[in-house]
């Protein structure tokens, strides 16, 4: 829990977000999973360069919730504005926005019969239509700055598990996304591991990604989030910045989450 | 009382008290054993066919054969050659049936499985009603009801069903043209395999093209053009040197043209289907078994649908896919021995049936049936073996 926070050192709270700009826009969105009403009635904007937690018990929402920006899920109602572009049943729009867009999945998702490098070059050749040299070197630029590029040649089958999610990162990045999407990226690995992932994950955000982490590392939320969202059954029950959050909850559900997370 | 320490114990003792030791030891005896059982299984063969008066010689394979064989569309056959040449007719025929069977079954049971996972609830039940049918009633049930719908509800030639006036459907077969290669087909198809050629030239270059440039081709679209674009040109230049052979009905059957009798259309049809719904099976769980999170990351890194199936579904999928699918090969091609049942010339029907009541050779003939089946499974087992040692993933 405090793994994230050493890294952030003296830093208490995140910088100012420096802009004004909206980069996600949501407003009045529904979705529901056959009869199950799964998200009510979310409004949310995101500024750029803005770092959000959502945090909330399990089957709040809260992954789907990030799942719709990259149209992982579908909508039902209201909209979601992504850089300008509604998403809709455009396909041409869904790629523009997942090009945009990177994701970071709690069970890494790496492709078992390709090598690191060639996880991090896929779709820089095959989506950005990129010579292979080019592609390598950017891969290699970016799992070196995960630092693991020792390991380009291995299969993914051959890392520990905070390696692999090292690359799953590598490989998002690696498309120059202007938003990560981030659900559950330490809810799979071992104690020892969460740290290794959380300090990559810290030096992105120090380098102005916007980002939407959906986690329970309440560390991680207070040393780098602009702002934390406590999701439960399907809504948006409060948000604000971490120290006000966590130190003076407004709502009984939150406070009744908070002190079951926080009671071990 | 305290256990006897080891080095005390007598040598037989101290070696099966050895774990290295007591493993030769149960090898050597298991050894012995199948040895002495082999060896009792011979002698006793010896013995009897002794005392009969048998003696155990191929040499009845070099007289002639002295029966029909109807259906034999690679070895001109007549009933002076030897036992051996039948021998390799119903080879060939069991070869046939088994080449065309496995093509049939796979292209039908690939459609299928994708059809199964269908999101269209109609089409998606019908396959399934279908493979639960099919698979459920035993292959030989399918030959017989096949063969019983070809024999006895298709017309006979007289009144057969014409299909555009080339090729006809009766009760005595399939009759199609046949094609009548002419002067200059030689030449074109030069020019066709100057083509594939072409084609995989090409694709060797837009591949290092992609990795020089990134510029990506549709390979398969180009490659098609190509070899149809060259070959047609060359076809049309020569002035069309192809013309049909078409059957044509003279006396009580067809004549001429190409002619698939009941047998081995009821044959192959009912192996092919039966086989198949096994196949869709396989190909269905094959792409199931990836699981969903590999299409997703696939998606969320932008990649397309078609990409997402050829670059990260169909080679995890085609692992788990092959091995099962060689399997039902095998199946199929040994299954294709009830051929018996409907009078079709295979290998159990030539050499270990009409050759075996002929000469008595029962040792003999069923050795080589055995022998043939034996080959083509370990050709096949060989080949899923180092398909399956090529594609392993590697993990520590």
């Amino acid at each position: 829990m405090a793994t994230a926070s050493d890294t952030a050192g003296p830093r208490s709270g995140a910088p100012a977000v420096n802009t004004s700009e909206t980069i996600i826009s949501i407003e009045g969105m529904h979705k529901w999973f056959g009869q199950f009403h799964v998200l009510k009635d979310i409004n949310l904007d995101v500024k750029r360069g803005e770092r959000i937690v959502i945090c909330g018990p399990s089957g709040s929402g809260k992954s789907t919730l990030i799942r719709c920006i990259n149209r992982l899920e579908e909508h039902q109602q209201g909209s979601i504005v992504v850089e300008g572009t509604e998403l809709t049943g455009n396909l041409k729009n869904i790629e523009i926005i997942r090009s945009e867009v990177g994701m970071v999945f709690q069970s890494f998702n790496l492709f078992p019969h390709l090598t690191v490098l060639e996880n991090c070059t896929l779709a820089l050749v095959w989506v950005r239509k990129m010579p292979r040299a080019k592609a390598q070197e950017i891969a290699m630029g970016y799992l070196e700055r995960v630092r693991i590029p020792e390991q380009a040649e291995k299969y993914p089958g051959q890392l520990s598990g905070g390696q692999q999610q090292r690359v799953a990162i590598a490989r998002s990045l690696c498309m120059n996304p202007r938003i990560m999407l981030f659900d559950e990226p330490t809810s799979a690995l071992d104690p020892e591991m969460i740290k290794e992932v959380l300090d990559v994950m810290v030096e992105l955000a120090e380098s102005g990604m916007t980002m939407l982490v959906v986690t329970h590392e309440m560390g991680f939320a207070t040393a780098v989030a602009h702002r934390v969202i406590f999701m439960d059954a399907g809504e948006i029950i409060e948000q604000n910045e971490p120290s006000e959050f966590f130190n003076h909850p407004r709502h009984e559900r939150t406070k009744l989450f908070l002190s079951q997370i926080l009671s071990h | 009382m305290a256990a006897v320490p080891i080095e005390d114990r007598g040598l037989l003792a101290r070696l099966w008290g050895n774990q290295e030791t007591r493993s030769v030891i149960v090898q050597i005896a298991t050894m012995a054993i199948v040895f002495a059982l082999l060896a009792l299984v011979l002698r006793n063969v010896a013995i009897n066919l002794e005392a009969i008066g048998k003696e155990f010689s191929f040499d009845f394979l070099t007289a002639p054969a002295a029966y029909d064989i109807t259906f034999s569309p690679f070895i001109d056959y007549t009933s002076r050659d030897t036992h051996f040449t039948a021998a390799a007719v119903g080879i060939l025929n069991t070869l046939l049936v088994a080449v065309c069977g496995i093509a049939a079954a796979s292209v039908l049971g690939v459609t299928m499985g994708i059809l199964r996972l269908s999101r269209n609830w109609l089409v998606n039940r019908i396959v399934y009603v279908f493979l639960e049918f099919t698979r459920n009633v035993p292959v030989l049930l399918h030959i017989l009801l096949v063969h019983g719908i070809v024999v006895t509800t298709l017309p006979p030639p007289r009144r057969a069903i014409d299909l555009g006036g080339t090729a006809f459907v009766s009760n005595r077969g399939f009759f199609a043209p046949s094609p009548v290669f002419e002067e200059g087909s030689g030449i074109v198809a030069a020019v066709f395999v100057i083509a594939v050629v072409a084609a995989l030239a090409f694709r060797r270059w837009a591949k290092r093209v992609q990795v020089e440039t990134g510029k990506i081709y549709s390979v398969f679209w180009i490659c098609t053009a190509i070899i149809g674009g060259a070959t047609a040109v060359a076809f049309l230049a020569l002035g069309a040197p192809l013309s049909w052979d078409l059957p044509a009905l003279k006396g009580f059957n067809f004549q001429g043209g190409l002619a698939l009798r009941p047998e081995f259309l009821a044959l192959w049809l009912a192996l092919s289907y039966y086989t198949a719904c096994f196949i869709a099976e396989i190909v269905r769980a094959g792409i199931l078994a990836v699981s969903h999170g590999q299409t997703e990351a696939a998606y969320a890194l932008g990649l397309r649908p078609n990409r997402n199936l050829q670059l990260v579904v169909l080679p995890q999928a085609l692992r788990i896919i092959v091995p099962p699918l060689v399997s039902q090969y095998l199946n199929l091609t040994k299954n294709s021995s009830l051929a018996i049942a409907i009078g079709y010339m295979d290998i159990v029907a030539t050499i270990g049936g009409i050759s075996l009541m002929q000469t008595g050779k029962e040792m003999e003939t069923m050795l080589i049936v055995l022998g043939v089946y034996l080959v083509f499974s370990l050709l096949i087992s060989a080949f899923m073996n180092w398909f399956n040692r090529s594609i392993r993933y590697k993990e520590r």
